[in-house]
C-alpha cells in the first residue's frame, strides 16, 4: 500500500467527515471536534508529503470522479515538499482553532466557517497534488473560493471585514482567470492536459508560447503569493480574517503559489530563458523592499505579520528567480542551492508565519485590539504568548540562531558565489540580490523589534492590555508545537537535505547540502554549525548570569528615572509609531507619509491654542497609484457599458445575430 | 588541541585588551584635548567598581531587561571565538562565516534594543527606535563588503579570507579591496557607536543612541553592558585590520605564532584606536538624520567594492 495515496485519502476523508459534523454537532462540541478532525486531516497529508519526500511516487487516474476530464493525481518530490508543508500548519491550526473558534456558535464558530475550515485544508492539499491542469485548477478555484468565505466569515464586525472581502476575491479571482488563460493555453499547443503531456511537449513549443504562459502563469501565481504589486489583498484578508484562517492562508496558501511558478518553470515548461527569471527575481526583490519597509511602519500587528508575509515570499521568489537564472547561465550547482534556499525559506517562513498569527491571535482574543499602540506590558499578563512571540520574532527577523537566518544564509551563499564564473547579466543581477536581502534583514529586524518590544514589553497602554489574560490550553498546545517546529528547523536544517537534493535535482547540480546539525555546501565552501552556536550563546550567557547571580549582590526593583517628573505612565513609553518614526523618515521619499495637522485657537485670541490634532498615515503608493485609477476606469467602462442594454428586445437580438455571424465567419475563415 | 586553546584563548585575550583599548583612546582624546587623562587601566577599575555594585532593574520591566547584558557578552564571547584574531585555526572557526558572525553581531544590538524598550521609559524606546535604524542601514553595508571580500577569497569563512590575504597580499591592494575597506569602517564606526555616527561621551537627550539605551542600567549589569561594548570596538577594529592587514596572524598550528599574532593584534588595536581616538577629537557629530546619508555613502562604496572584484578581477 501506497503511503502516499493512504496519507492523502485519509486526509480527504477526515477533512470530509470534520466538514459534515461542522454541519451537524451543536456549538458546544463543534469547534473542539472540527479541530481535531483538521487536525488529523494535516497530520495525514503531512505524512503523505513525508512518504513522498522520502522517493515514494504515486500517479493516479481517476476518470469517473469528475465529467469530462477526470481527476488526476501525481505526487513527487516536489508535491511532497508542499504537501507536508499544508499538512504541518492544517494540524497545528486545527488544534489552533478547537480554543481560537470558541462555544458561542456565531463568527469563527458558525457551521459555515467550521464546515468551510476542512475544505480549505483539503483543497490546499489537492493542489500540490494534482496531476493535470483541470485537477490544479478545480482545487485552485476551490481553494479560492474555500477561504474567501473564511475571510469574510466575522463580516458583522465592520465594514473593514467586507471591504477586505471583496478585494480579496477580486484579486484572487483575476489571478485565477490568468492562470486558467495561460494552462488551457499550454495544455492546447502540447495536445494534452496531464502534466506528463505538457511535460513531453513543452519544450518543442516555440518560445513566445513558452514566454507568454511563463509570464502570464507565474503572473497569477505570484498573486496568490502576494508578490508586489498584487499584494494589496494581504494586509486586508490577513488582517481582518479570524487568526487561524489568517495563519493557514499567510503560511500554507500563500506558499502555494510559489509551487505553482516552480512547478511549472522548472519542471512543465523545463526551465527557460533568463529574462523570465530576471523578471521573477526583480519583482521578488521589490516585494521584499516593499513589504518589509511597510511592516516596518505597520501599527496594526496583523497587518505587519500580512507585510511580512510579502517581504518572505519576495525572498521566496528571489531565490527561485535565482536558481531559473543559474539554471540557464550553466551553474546548476547554484541554481540547486538557490532553490533549495527558496524552499526552504517556504518551510521556516511557514513554521514561523503560523507561530506569529496564532500569538497575535491569542493577543486579539485577550485584548479585543489589533493596534500595537493600545498594547504594551502582556509579558506579565500572557508571558507564554508572549515567549512564543519573541520566539517567533526572532526567526522572522532572521537572526541567528533561527531558523529564518539558514535560508536567507543559503541564499545569499548562492548569490555570493554567483559572481566568480557568472555572466554579465549575473554579475549585475548577483550584488543588486545581495544587497535587496540584506536591506531586507536589516529592516526586518527594526520591525520585529518593533512588534515585540512595543506590543508586549514594559507597561500596559489601554485597559485592554491591562486586563489581558492568558490564552487557553489549546491555542498554547498549537503554539508549543509550532515553537518546536521552528527550533527543529534552527538546530537542524540538514534533515531536510535530503528531500531537498531529491527536488532540486530537476535543474541538475548534485545535493545543495549536507549535514544535519552542522550545515555544509558541498558546491561552495561555507559551513554554518546552528547547534554549535545554540549551544555556545546558551552556555555563555547562562554562565555569566548564573556566576553574576552568585558572586554579585542581589537585584533590587526601583522606579525608572522620570527626569525628575515623578513615576512614569503609559503615556511616556515610546509608541510603535514613534519607534518607527526614524525610519519613516529616511524612507519618505519611498513612503511619502501624509501628515494632517489641525490647530484650533481659542475665539479670544488667535494667540492661545484650544486644542492640537495630528494624524499621520502611511498609505500603501502602489495601491495608490495603481489600483484607484483601475477602479475608477472599471468604473467608468460598467457605466459605459450600461448604454448597451436599454432594455429594448430588438437591440439585444442584434447583438445575438451579429455575434452568431462573427464566430460563422471565424469558423469558415480558418 | 592548538584549535581549542585559540578558540578559549581568544575571548580571554579580547576581554582583557578591551576595556584597555578604551582607557588608551581616552587617554590619547585627553592628551589632544590638553588634559592628562586618567591612565588606560581606568575602565578596568570602573569595571571593578560597578561589578561590585548592586543590580536596580526599572519596576515595569521584564526578563528581558536582566537577561539582554549575559545575551550580549556571551554574542561578544562566541564571535570573539570564531573570529581569526590572533590565528586562522580557531576550533570554533567552522561554525560561523562572516555572514553569521555579522548576525551575531546584530543579535546582540537586538537584545540590547528590546531590554531599553523594556524599561518603557521614553529614553530607552528613544535609544532602541535610534539604535535600530541604524542598525537596519548598516546591515546591507557590512554584508556587501563581505560580499565583496569573500569573492576575492571565493569563501566566506573569515578564516579562509584572512588566509587568502596572508598568502595573496598583492590582492589587498586592489581597488576593491580598498573601497571594501572605507565602506567596512564607516559600517564599523556606526555599529559600535563611535563618531560621528554618536557620541560615546554624550549624556544629552538629542544626540544620545547608545547611552539612551543603556540609561536604566546600574551595578552589575551596567559592567557587562559597558565590557560587551568594548569588546565589540576591540572585535570589530581587531576584524577590520586582519580582514585588509592580516600580517602576523598565526595561520598554522605553532606556539611562536600564537605569540607573534597576539603581539600583532595588540599593536593594530593600539594604532587602529588611536587613529579613531584623534579622528573623534577632530570630528563632530553628524545629526541624527545626516546619518543614513553616510551610510548610504559607505552602501555605495561596498556596491562599487562587489562590481570592482568583477570587473577588474
Amino acid at each position: 500500500m501506497n503511503l502516499v495515496a493512504g496519507g492523502l485519502g485519509a486526509a480527504i476523508a477526515a477533512s470530509g467527515v470534520s466538514g459534515l459534523a461542522a454541519v451537524v454537532l451543536p456549538p458546544r462540541w463543534r469547534a473542539g471536534l472540527v479541530g481535531i478532525g483538521t487536525a488529523a486531516a494535516g497530520v495525514a497529508g503531512a505524512v503523505a508529503g513525508g512518504a513522498a519526500l522520502s522517493g515514494q511516487v504515486w500517479r493516479s487516474a481517476l476518470p469517473g470522479v469528475l465529467p469530462l476530464a477526470g481527476v488526476r493525481i501525481e505526487v513527487d518530490a516536489l508535491s511532497g515538499w508542499f504537501v507536508l508543508l499544508v499538512g504541518g500548519v492544517a494540524a497545528l491550526v486545527g488544534v489552533y482553532a478547537a480554543g481560537y473558534a470558541g462555544r458561542t456558535g456565531a463568527g469563527a464558530s458558525s457551521h459555515t466557517a467550521l464546515a468551510a475550515l476542512p475544505l480549505f485544508v483539503a483543497a490546499m492539499l489537492v493542489v500540490p497534488a494534482a496531476g493535470s491542469v483541470s485537477t490544479l485548477l478545480l482545487a485552485w478555484e476551490l481553494m479560492a473560493l474555500s477561504s474567501l468565505l473564511l475571510v469574510m466569515i466575522e463580516h458583522t464586525h465592520g465594514p473593514a471585514v467586507r471591504s477586505a472581502a471583496r478585494w480579496y476575491a477580486a484579486m484572487t479571482q483575476a489571478g485565477f482567470v490568468v492562470i486558467l488563460l495561460a494552462l488551457v493555453w499550454v495544455a492546447a499547443a502540447c495536445g494534452g492536459e496531464s502534466f506528463a503531456a505538457i511535460r513531453d511537449a513543452a519544450h518543442g513549443l516555440p518560445g513566445t508560447v513558452r514566454g507568454g504562459v511563463f509570464v502570464l502563469a507565474a503572473g497569477g501565481f505570484a498573486a496568490k503569493a502576494g508578490m508586489v504589486p498584487a499584494h494589496p489583498w494581504l494586509p486586508r484578508a490577513h488582517a481582518e480574517a479570524p487568526s487561524h484562517v489568517s495563519a493557514l492562508m499567510s503560511a500554507a496558501m500563500v506558499s502555494l503559489g510559489v509551487y505553482g511558478i516552480i512547478r511549472l518553470g522548472f519542471d512543465l515548461l523545463g526551465g527557460g530563458p533568463a529574462w523570465w527569471w530576471i523578471l521573477l527575481a526583480a519583482g521578488g526583490g521589490l516585494s521584499a523592499l516593499y513589504g518589509i519597509l511597510q511592516a516596518a511602519l505597520a501599527t496594526d500587528v496583523k497587518k505587519l505579520l500580512a507585510y511580512s508575509t510579502v517581504e518572505n515570499t519576495g525572498l521566496i521568489l528571489l531565490g527561485v528567480g535565482a536558481a531559473g537564472l543559474f539554471a540557464d547561465a550553466g551553474q546548476p550547482g547554484l541554481a540547486a542551492l538557490a532553490l533549495a534556499a527558496a524552499l526552504l525559506h517556504t518551510l521556516n517562513h511557514a513554521a514561523f508565519k503560523s507561530l506569529l498569527f496564532f500569538a497575535a491571535g491569542a493577543v486579539v482574543r485577550a485584548t479585543g485590539t489589533r493596534d500595537l499602540d493600545a498594547l504594551g506590558g502582556l509579558g506579565r499578563r500572557m508571558p507564554a504568548t508572549t515567549a512564543m512571540f519573541a520566539i517567533a520574532s526572532l526567526c522572522a527577523a532572521a537572526l541567528p540562531p533561527g531558523n529564518g537566518f539558514v535560508s536567507e544564509w543559503l541564499l545569499l551563499q548562492s548569490l555570493i558565489h554567483a559572481l566568480p564564473t557568472a555572466s554579465d547579466l549575473n554579475a549585475i543581477a548577483a550584488p543588486v540580490g545581495v544587497a535587496v536581502v540584506a536591506l531586507t534583514a536589516g529592516v526586518g529586524v527594526a520591525a520585529y523589534v518593533k512588534a515585540f518590544g512595543t506590543g508586549f514589553l514594559a507597561r500596559p497602554r489601554s485597559t485592554a492590555a491591562k486586563t489581558a489574560r492568558e490564552a487557553g490550553p489549546a491555542m498554547l498546545a498549537a503554539m508549543a508545537a509550532a515553537a518546536l517546529g521552528c527550533g527543529l528547523l534552527a538546530v537542524a536544517p540538514g534533515l531536510t537535505a535530503p528531500a531537498l537534493s531529491r527536488i532540486t535535482s530537476v535543474v541538475g547540480g548534485g545535493p545543495p547540502m549536507a549535514g544535519t546539525t552542522r550545515l555544509r555546501l558541498p558546491g561552495v565552501d561555507a559551513v554554518y554549525s546552528p547547534l554549535l552556536i545554540i549551544a555556545g550563546l546558551a552556555a555563555l550567557a547562562g554562565g555569566i548570569a548564573a556566576l553574576a547571580r552568585v558572586a554579585g549582590r542581589p537585584r533590587r526593583r526601583a522606579a525608572a528615572w522620570g527626569c525628575g517628573n515623578g513615576p512614569q505612565t503609559a503615556r511616556t513609553e515610546y509608541t510603535a509609531t514613534s519607534f518607527a518614526e526614524p525610519l519613516q523618515r529616511v524612507f519618505d521619499d519611498v513612503l511619502r507619509p501624509e501628515h494632517d495637522v489641525e490647530v484650533s485657537h481659542y475665539a479670544e485670541s488667535a494667540y492661545l491654542v484650544e486644542r492640537v490634532r495630528f494624524q499621520t498615515r502611511v498609505p500603501d503608493r502602489i495601491e495608490t497609484y495603481l489600483y484607484t485609477p483601475l477602479l475608477a476606469a472599471g468604473r467608468k467602462l460598467g457605466r459605459a457599458a450600461r448604454t448597451l442594454a436599454n432594455g429594448s428586445v430588438h437591440r439585444y437580438l442584434a447583438y445575438g445575430l451579429i455575434t452568431l455571424l462573427i464566430v460563422l465567419v471565424a469558423g469558415v475563415s480558418r | 588541541m592548538n584549535g581549542w586553546a585559540v578558540a578559549v584563548g581568544q575571548p580571554l585575550l579580547v576581554v582583557v585588551l578591551a576595556p584597555l583599548l578604551i582607557g588608551w583612546m581616552r587617554l590619547i582624546r585627553a592628551r589632544m584635548e590638553g588634559r592628562a587623562g586618567a591612565g588606560i587601566g581606568q575602565p578596568w577599575r570602573d569595571l571593578r567598581k560597578l561589578a561590585r555594585k548592586e543590580p536596580i532593574s526599572p519596576a515595569d520591566a521584564g526578563w528581558l531587561f536582566t537577561a539582554a547584558p549575559p545575551v550580549l557578552v556571551a554574542t561578544s564571547l562566541l564571535i570573539a571565538a570564531i573570529a581569526p584574531l590572533v590565528a586562522t585555526t580557531s576550533a570554533a572557526g567552522g561554525s560561523a562565516d562572516l555572514i553569521a558572525v555579522v548576525g551575531l553581531l546584530l543579535l546582540g544590538t537586538v537584545a540590547l534594543a528590546l531590554a531599553a524598550l523594556d524599561t518603557g521609559t521614553a529614553f530607552g524606546g528613544m535609544g532602541a527606535s535610534r539604535e535600530m535604524t541604524i542598525a537596519a542601514l548598516v546591515e546591507p553595508t557590512l554584508l556587501l563588503a563581505a560580499f565583496a571580500l569573500s569573492a576575492r577569497a571565493g569563501s566566506t569563512s573569515l578564516a579562509a579570507i584572512v588566509n587568502a590575504g596572508v598568502h595573496h597580499p598583492e590582492r589587498l591592494v586592489s581597488p576593491a579591496s580598498l573601497l571594501a575597506a572605507a565602506a567596512l569602517a564607516v559600517a564599523v564606526l556606526a555599529d559600535t557607536g563611535r563618531m560621528p555616527v554618536d557620541n560615546p561621551a554624550t549624556h544629552l537627550e538629542l544626540t544620545m543612541v547608545h547611552e539612551a539605551m543603556v540609561l536604566e542600567y546600574a551595578g552589575r549589569d551596567l559592567a557587562l553592558v559597558e565590557l560587551a561594548a568594548a569588546m565589540r570596538l576591540s572585535l570589530l577594529l581587531g576584524l577590520l585590520a586582519n580582514l585588509f592587514a592580516p600580517w602576523g596572524v598565526a595561520t598554522s598550528t605553532g606556539w611562536a605564532g600564537l605569540l607573534i599574532g597576539a603581539a600583532a593584534l595588540m599593536v593594530k588595536l593600539t594604532l587602529l584606536g588611536g587613529v579613531l581616538a584623534a579622528g573623534e577629537v577632530l570630528l563632530a557629530k553628524v545629526r541624527l538624520f545626516r546619518v543614513p546619508e553616510l551610510l548610504a555613502g559607505s552602501f555605495v562604496l561596498a556596491l562599487l567594492a562587489v562590481t570592482a572584484s568583477f570587473v577588474l578581477a
